[in-house]
């Protein structure tokens, strides 16, 4: 970090903690960064003439005589259209050997929207993927993030959505991600023609965690300018949110605070909705949504983060190996995207609605089915039908692979119920039931 | 000579000022912050030290920044003109607010000092009045606002003169009062209230019992909830709190709906106020934004203006009650503003409670479910809050503070489920855990033989029993296989299915069975009754279930069609003879 002319410069440092340092000073404005020996610090406490600052790459090696600067402004970020094609690190500094790019200095973590200036969700995002089209169908200005355990192939499903959805830009902001991950979407989105179109803020397992907590707001300060200043439909990808929730706790617990559920900060949901909430359709055709990814430890969704996240965002998207068919399936039980209704039945055929409860309610059943199988009861005529019926739904509808427009999918749906079932089985409205049931 | 201060220290959004005067507790004060003043309130005192929450971002505050102190505390500014508007959570008007961003330190008027109202007298010279009387009224969206005696007067004041009908603005006096010292004291149609006080301007305060109307089968039938009465859902995310929420608040039969969107996602807030304008009220005709009032702190708003928010919104409610009117106020989420206490406890250093949440949470949730009520005004006529607060309980489970706390106090409880949801039997509020405390109330019994039927709390309870005997069979089913159990037993399930299918579930986005008349209900539940006590003959569980399986379609049906349509009618016939397919008696 460059110091300017005229700058104090502090080497009385009293306090060290992994985190932290703290020092006597005085002027100094809360948030505002400092330099400490060179590394990137903020400030997070300031009692009487004593400022503590969070140091963002540890503290390792901090003297007590080091050098201080305060830098006069909060983290901040050059936002221009440059910024499409980038890599850069959480601070904002290019990680690909190109220029430091010219724009407009904007502080990241900026104010809200006035809710009142937002324009309701109204337009589809299409996937192909029916798991997602049909049963949790997206919307721009949408937040959603797939609930997935570390073993899952959420970042290819992930990509696979950035690339078809039809956005102007897509923003990643990688947290704690693997250098292999890293260079997955590097490459998934250099071979599919897409890099001048992305920008990525990156911190791999090899950076300090701490930095984490900068990423997300870096990378929505750089959407917002795409979706604010030139009305472009944004993608936001965060992965993985779970890591930069760590990179909190690490904080807040350096800090001294007391823990609350699982040992996270207790305001968790209001550093979470920060975040989240920055997903926004704008009246003027400018939008920002965020496919962001909580993994989970064994599944459990009680955890703080997911059950936190789960509040916050607008659903969420689970992902398992369904082994009847041996293929990973958009799990249609515990999936959901409130947005859905806000295009289902209007901007797609108007069965929509019904067709995909119906299906799930028949999953349901065959579920029932099986559970009634592996307890050693004898299956009724219906069982086996909803089994069988269940089979060919996850293969056809619910599998990853699958890629269909919406209407294609309506009409697999009304294929299978006639299948396999009654039209009284079904209950659907009558209406439709005389317009779509395949005879 | 107002109280100063000086900015000692900064954490987050708690910061300790050195004050030079008296302050008060919850006093409301300013901090000057890079030309910008930020409000905050007064939360601790020590000494010489006022520790502050301030209700906006402190980036960028200085040790040595001045602080003015009001002598107030946060108020909201009542007055014609509330009902359609948007306001944040310190009653600032959002749509008043210029750009896309909320900028910080930007407050603006609640009310419009220019508006003309058609005002009418309701007081005459010599009338002796008290806090509350009705002095006049203007028409507020066909709702008659009354222009009251300010709630902050005391004892008792002879009218000197009340202008006459005509057309006035809020900041005209509208009347002179002269009080026991012969004062003339000036009245206009505003006045201001400290919001975490309750306005207790009425007479008594009777145990509620008129039902107050939803359209939601599963509580106006199940477990109802009334006018002035109290109730809660928790849930999981994902169960459909919102979507629940959502249907009340547009279709409950009440003159103001207010909605405290708290720490809950913007969107929903957007939803609100983009469906609203063009949804017509069921009761009256008229557009429902006209009834409505929303109060936005959604999650992304400031930490501590979430907690002002809930009390913004009950206030503003009281205030309408206070005018004869049945006031519905909706908070989502409670868990929101008792995390945001949680926020500030911690920064306090206080010794934490259960989940960290501050000690006192419980009074301070029963205190809040206290304020609404249904009252007695003195004057004779009747006005009621009632209040529906959701919570998100962690992780979906109910034994956490939140839960537990508002439990003691909500008389109605409506527990939604995260495995109703995952099956799809929507609204998923779990017909067994839940209950309505009212339908043990004389009163309400009386009231509910008159209005509907004497036999009709009878038959509620008897689906209730039904339902929790369908559930003990289903689980003896699970065990002991389909073949395990009598057929009867079979009948039992079937029936109580019949209950969940046609009852209990409703489809909140169809146009006709989200909303369902009080007579609708009452002809359905007849029917549905009456089925369960028939009997039936049966060769076998297999034929139970497709028989009752064809029934409930039947059933769905009907409840898609216009109520006695002639599609509605033609189903009705179908169903009977369905029914006499297989009965015995």
């Amino acid at each position: 970090m460059a110091t300017k002319a005229f700058q104090k410069i502090y080497t009385k440092i009293t306090q060290i903690t992994k985190a932290t340092c703290s020092l006597k000073a005085t002027g100094v404005g809360y948030d505002e960064l400092a330099s400490v020996d060179g590394k990137l610090a903020q400030v997070v406490k300031i009692i009487g003439d004593e400022v503590t600052l969070q140091v963002f790459s540890g503290t390792e090696g901090i003297r007590t005589n080091a050098e201080v600067v305060f830098m006069g402004k909060a983290p901040s970020l050059n936002v221009g259209d440059q910024l499409a094609g980038r890599f850069f690190n959480a601070y904002g500094e290019p990680i690909d050997g190109g220029p430091i790019p010219d724009g407009k200095e904007v502080e990241i973590g900026g104010p809200s929207v006035n809710p009142v200036r937002r324009k309701q969700p109204s337009e589809l995002i299409a996937t192909g993927i029916a798991g997602i089209d049909l049963n949790n169908t997206l919307v721009t200005g949408q937040k959603i993030p797939f609930f997935a355990d570390p073993d899952q192939p959420f970042n290819q499903v992930m990509a696979l959505v950035a690339l078809r959805a039809q956005s102007d830009k897509i923003v990643l902001g990688g947290m704690g991600m693997t250098n292999d991950d890293y260079l997955f979407f590097k490459n998934t989105f250099t071979n599919a023609g897409a890099l001048d179109r992305i920008v990525s803020f990156i911190n791999t397992t090899e950076n300090p965690s701490v930095e984490r907590v900068l990423i997300p707001d870096m990378a929505l300060t750089a959407a917002e300018f795409f979706a604010v200043e030139r009305n472009e439909k944004v993608l936001v990808l965060l992965t993985d949110m779970t890591n930069y929730a760590d990179a909190l706790s690490i904080v807040s617990n350096r800090m001294d605070q007391i823990p609350s559920k699982d040992s996270m900060p207790g305001s968790l949901y209001s550093d979470l909705a920060k975040i989240y909430e920055k997903a926004v359709q704008f009246p003027e055709g400018g939008s920002i949504t965020i496919i962001a990814v909580t993994t989970l430890s064994g599944g459990d969704i009680t955890h703080a983060v997911p059950d936190n996240t789960g509040y916050i965002t607008e659903g969420q998207l689970y992902l398992r190996r369904d082994s009847d068919i041996g293929k990973v399936i958009v799990d249609p039980f515990r999936s959901l995207s409130r947005l859905k209704q806000l295009v289902t039945g209007t901007k797609t055929r108007e069965d929509h609605p019904q067709v995909m409860n119906a299906a799930v309610r028949l999953y349901a059943d065959a579920a029932n089915a099986k559970t009634k199988m592996e307890n050693g009861f004898d299956l009724t005529d219906y069982d086996n039908r909803t089994l069988a019926f269940a089979k060919e739904y996850s293969d056809k509808l619910l599998a990853i692979d699958v890629n269909l427009d919406t209407t294609e999918m309506l009409d697999v749906a009304w294929n299978l119920f006639s299948t396999y079932f009654s039209p009284t089985e079904v209950n659907i409205k009558q209406s439709l039931v005389d317009q779509y049931w395949k005879k | 000579m107002a109280t100063k201060g000086i900015v000692k220290g900064i954490v987050s959004n708690l910061v300790t000022v050195e004050v030079d005067g008296p302050v008060s507790q919850n006093e409301i004060c300013y901090i000057l912050v890079e030309g910008v003043k930020l409000m905050a309130e007064v939360i601790k005192v020590i000494g010489a030290e006022a520790f502050v929450q301030v209700f906006e971002s402190t980036r960028g505050m200085k040790v040595g920044n001045e602080a003015e102190f009001m002598g107030h505390m946060l108020e909201v500014t009542l007055g014609p003109g509330m009902l359609s508007r948007n306001y944040d959570g310190l009653q600032n008007d959002l749509d008043k607010m210029e750009g896309t961003f909320l900028k910080r330190g930007d407050y603006t008027y609640a009310l419009n000092n220019e508006v003309k109202w058609q005002f009418k007298p309701l007081a005459k010279p010599g009338d002796i009045v008290s806090a509350g009387d009705w002095l006049g009224e203007v028409d507020e969206n066909m709702q008659p606002h009354k222009i009251m005696v300010p709630f902050t007067f005391t004892g008792n004041y002879t009218v000197k003169s009340v202008v006459k009908a005509g057309e006035y603005t809020i900041i005209d006096t509208i009347a002179i009062l002269i009080d026991s010292d012969n004062n003339e004291i000036p009245v206009n149609m505003i006045q201001k209230w400290p919001v975490k006080k309750a306005i207790t301007c009425y007479h008594a305060k009777p145990r509620p019992y008129k039902l107050l109307e939803t359209g939601v089968r599963t509580i106006d039938t199940v477990n109802p909830i009334v006018e002035g009465g109290t109730g809660f859902i928790p849930g999981p995310f994902g169960t459909g709190k919102t979507v629940l929420q959502h249907a009340i608040s547009k279709q409950a039969e009440a003159d103001i709906v207010i909605i405290a969107a708290c720490g809950e996602r913007a969107n929903e807030v957007v939803e609100i106020f983009s469906e609203f304008p063009h949804l017509i009220d069921p009761h009256t005709g008229r557009k429902l934004m006209e009834r409505t009032i929303i109060i936005a702190n959604t999650s992304n708003m400031p930490v501590a203006a979430r907690e002002a928010s809930v009390y913004t919104a009950m206030t503003i409610a009281e205030y309408y009650r206070t005018m004869g009117l049945k006031v519905l106020l909706m908070a989502d989420s409670t868990s929101r503003w008792a995390q945001a206490l949680r926020e500030m406890s911690n920064r306090l250093e206080e010794l934490p409670g259960p989940d960290a949440f501050p000690m006192d949470l419980s009074a301070i949730v029963a205190n809040f479910y206290a304020r609404a009520g249904y009252v007695e005004l003195k004057n004779g006529s009747t006005g009621s809050v009632t209040f529906i607060g959701t919570v998100s309980p962690a992780g979906g489970n109910l034994k956490e503070p939140v839960t537990e706390n508002t439990k003691k106090v909500a008389r109605c409880f409506y527990a939604l489920e995260q495995e109703r949801a995952d099956r799809k039997r929507y609204p998923a509020v779990n017909p067994i855990d839940s209950y309505s405390k009212y339908l043990e109330y004389p009163e309400f019994q009386e009231y509910i033989a008159e209005h509907i039927s004497p036999s009709w709390i009878e038959k509620v309870n008897e689906i209730k029993t039904r339902l929790l005997r369908g559930k003990e069979i289903a689980e003896q089913i699970n065990i002991l296989g389909d073949d395990g159990v009598p057929v009867e037993y079979h009948v039992t399930l079937w029936k109580s299915e019949l209950i969940d299918f046609v009852i209990l579930q409703q489809d909140a986005f169809d146009n006709i069975d989200a909303v369902t008349s009080l007579e609708r209900q009452e002809f359905m539940l007849n029917k549905v009754v009456d089925i369960c006590h028939s009997e039936f003959s049966f060769d076998g569980f297999l034929n139970v279930m497709d028989y009752f399986k064809r029934m409930i379609n039947i059933f769905k049906q009907m409840n898609y069609s216009e109520y006695e349509s002639e599609q509605f009618n033609s189903f009705n016939l179908e169903l009977d003879e369905l029914i006499k397919e297989k009965i015995l008696k």
